[in-house]
């Protein structure tokens, strides 16, 4: 270049070079998580694809590969789901707005955040001993769907409260100011305003913490879901199993059909994880629309 | 203080609880934490009229405003000592609600923050929380007429406020805050984030409004505070340097710090 000297050109250049160095380096790790996933997709795809059919989805388990299905596990997944969602989310998102909006800055809420912050990190077998320990045992809610949705919502509200808090703390506080302003109180404010415009954030929140939910297993075999289970649950006192205990189940056999029976359960339970965040993210889009 | 002693310019300025005050305030100190932000402040705000408070940045004019309707009560660290006399009681007192003094005391902001809902939702929202059962078409028709901009919106009402221009938003925000009917109406540098047209419309809107309504108005356009303001407070480092009739503040201003600010020698 002619309005620069030469060693600064040279410089320059060695700095544009860094700059696409770092850039293909970040490109390949990023590609190389895609890759293994792709890998393990086709992997499953092949080993389980052959099962996949009405038979599989509408049969309860059997010793017998054949009529094996996972009828018992699905529901009893979409039963957790659905009970994890309805005690976690109001919790968690009540506590997020109790910590950002309402507590002071104090002490106590600096040990709160932190303790939560711990939680989050606590392995998911801790949760399934104290499950079994308070919710199976000490108040007799036995090896029920309760039981799991009360553990697996310990698990995840961690989760919950940090992505909610993050997503409330991102509501400008002059949104706050103008309904103060206009003599409403702190709770008019937080469900009229802070709420809504923190409700896309809060979906991605609850979206990733029930994603993670949906496949936990160790918890579960905890707190003692079954793993063979032939019946439907009717209500939330009633035992279950789940998908991905029903997988680790078949996994754990010697047959190769049961391992190919797995590979099924796994495109099942991928599945039911990419509906549940299809409908998420299409309301969170929607809600996220009407802001603007 | 000196400035108040030509008593046919501004009989009233000073005299305690005087019928013609809206606001009243009587060694007004405010602190962040150990910070003093304004110092000893006194002086009446009048009904019907507009007050400007100037003053170069930093001087505690935003503190103070914001401590006529309570909002800094969300400061962490901001305490309030003196008397703020308005309805006769002080806004600070043991018994009043905070809550209350907002309704009564309506605040426009330095930038538009109009809510992102519907134009129409940003005004009926504040009476409907306050418990305003009547419909609340009309009450939107009326503030956004008061507002000067019904004519731009009347067709949209329930278009999303975020769209509309960052002049009409502000003056959205001013019509979210009549339909409360405050008694006094507090602007902080309302047209600072404003191009000149939008700044004359709400300038003329603030003369209309003062039929009325009180407004404080926080500005650092001198012109502005020249043009629309009764009165004028200048501030200076916390401390009320200047309170008196515009005119005289901007013509024959009795103390040299008055005149050196307002003729752009510093600040």
């Amino acid at each position: 270049m002619s309005f620069s000297s030469e060693s600064e050109s040279i410089s320059l250049a060695r700095r544009h070079r860094k700059a696409k160095l770092f850039s293909i380096f970040c490109g390949m790790v990023t590609w190389s998580g895609v890759l293994l996933l792709a890998v393990l997709l086709y992997q499953v795809s092949i080993d389980g694809f052959r099962w996949l059919d009405w038979q599989f989805i509408d049969s309860f388990p059997s010793r017998f590969p054949e009529r094996a299905g996972i009828k018992s596990a699905l529901v009893g997944t979409i039963w957790l789901i659905c009970l994890v969602a309805l005690i976690s989310i109001p919790v968690g998102v009540s506590t997020a707005l109790y910590l950002e909006e309402f507590a002071g800055k104090g002490k106590i809420s600096k040990i709160i955040e932190v303790n939560i912050a711990n939680l989050a990190g606590v392995p998911s077998i801790v949760y399934g001993i104290l499950g079994l320990a308070i919710f199976v045992r000490f108040m007799a809610l036995e090896r029920s769907l309760v039981s799991g949705a009360l553990t697996m919502s310990l698990l995840i509200l961690p989760v919950i409260i940090i992505a909610s808090r993050e997503a409330i703390k991102t509501v400008p506080m002059s949104i706050r100011y103008a309904a103060y302003s206009l003599g409403a109180t702190k709770w008019q404010t937080a469900w009229a305003h802070v709420l809504p415009a923190s409700f896309p954030g809060i979906m991605t929140g609850v979206i990733l913490a029930l994603s993670r939910a949906i496949g936990e297993t160790a918890p579960l075999i905890m707190i003692g879901a079954l793993t063979f289970v032939a019946f439907l649950p009717e209500g939330p006192m009633d035992s279950f199993t789940a998908l991905p205990i029903q997988i680790y189940n078949w996994v754990s056999r010697p047959q190769q059909e049961f391992h190919e029976l797995a590979a099924a359960g796994i495109i099942i339970l991928l599945t039911v994880l990419l509906m549940m965040n299809a409908t998420a993210i299409y309301i969170r889009n929607k809600t996220e629309r009407r802001l603007k | 203080m000196s400035e108040f002693e030509d008593p046919s310019v501004l009989p009233e300025i000073n005299t305690p609880m005087n019928k013609k005050s809206a606001l009243e305030l009587r060694e007004v100190n405010i602190f962040y934490s150990d910070n003093q932000a304004v110092k000893d402040v006194s002086f009446n705000i009048r009904r019907n009229r507009i007050t400007a408070i100037i003053g170069p940045s930093g001087c505690g004019k935003s503190t103070l405003l914001r401590s006529l309707n309570r909002m800094n009560d969300f400061v962490e660290g901001a305490r309030v000592e003196g008397e703020l006399l308005f309805a006769k009681e002080n806004l600070y007192g043991k018994d009043v609600d905070p809550v209350e003094v907002r309704r009564r005391i309506g605040m426009v902001f330095q930038k538009p923050n109009p809510f992102p809902k519907s134009i129409y939702n940003n005004i009926a929202w504040g009476p409907l929380i306050n418990g305003y059962s009547d419909s609340t078409d009309e009450l939107v028709e009326k503030s956004l007429k008061q507002a000067a901009l019904w004519d731009e919106v009347k067709d949209r009402l329930h278009d999303s406020a975020l769209n509309l221009s960052g002049g009409q938003q502000q003056r959205l925000c001013i019509a979210r805050a009549l339909a409360m009917e405050p008694e006094v109406l507090l602007m902080d540098e309302p047209c600072s984030a404003l191009d000149p047209i939008s700044t004359a419309h709400i300038e003329d809107l603030m003369f209309e409004l003062k039929e009325s309504y009180t407004i404080v108005i926080v500005t650092h356009n001198m012109q502005q505070a020249a043009r629309i303001s009764d009165y004028t407070a200048f501030m200076e480092m916390g401390d009320l340097i200047e309170f008196n009739v515009t005119k005289r503040i901007f013509t024959r201003p009795s103390v040299k710090r008055t005149e050196e600010y307002v003729t752009g020698r510093f600040g």
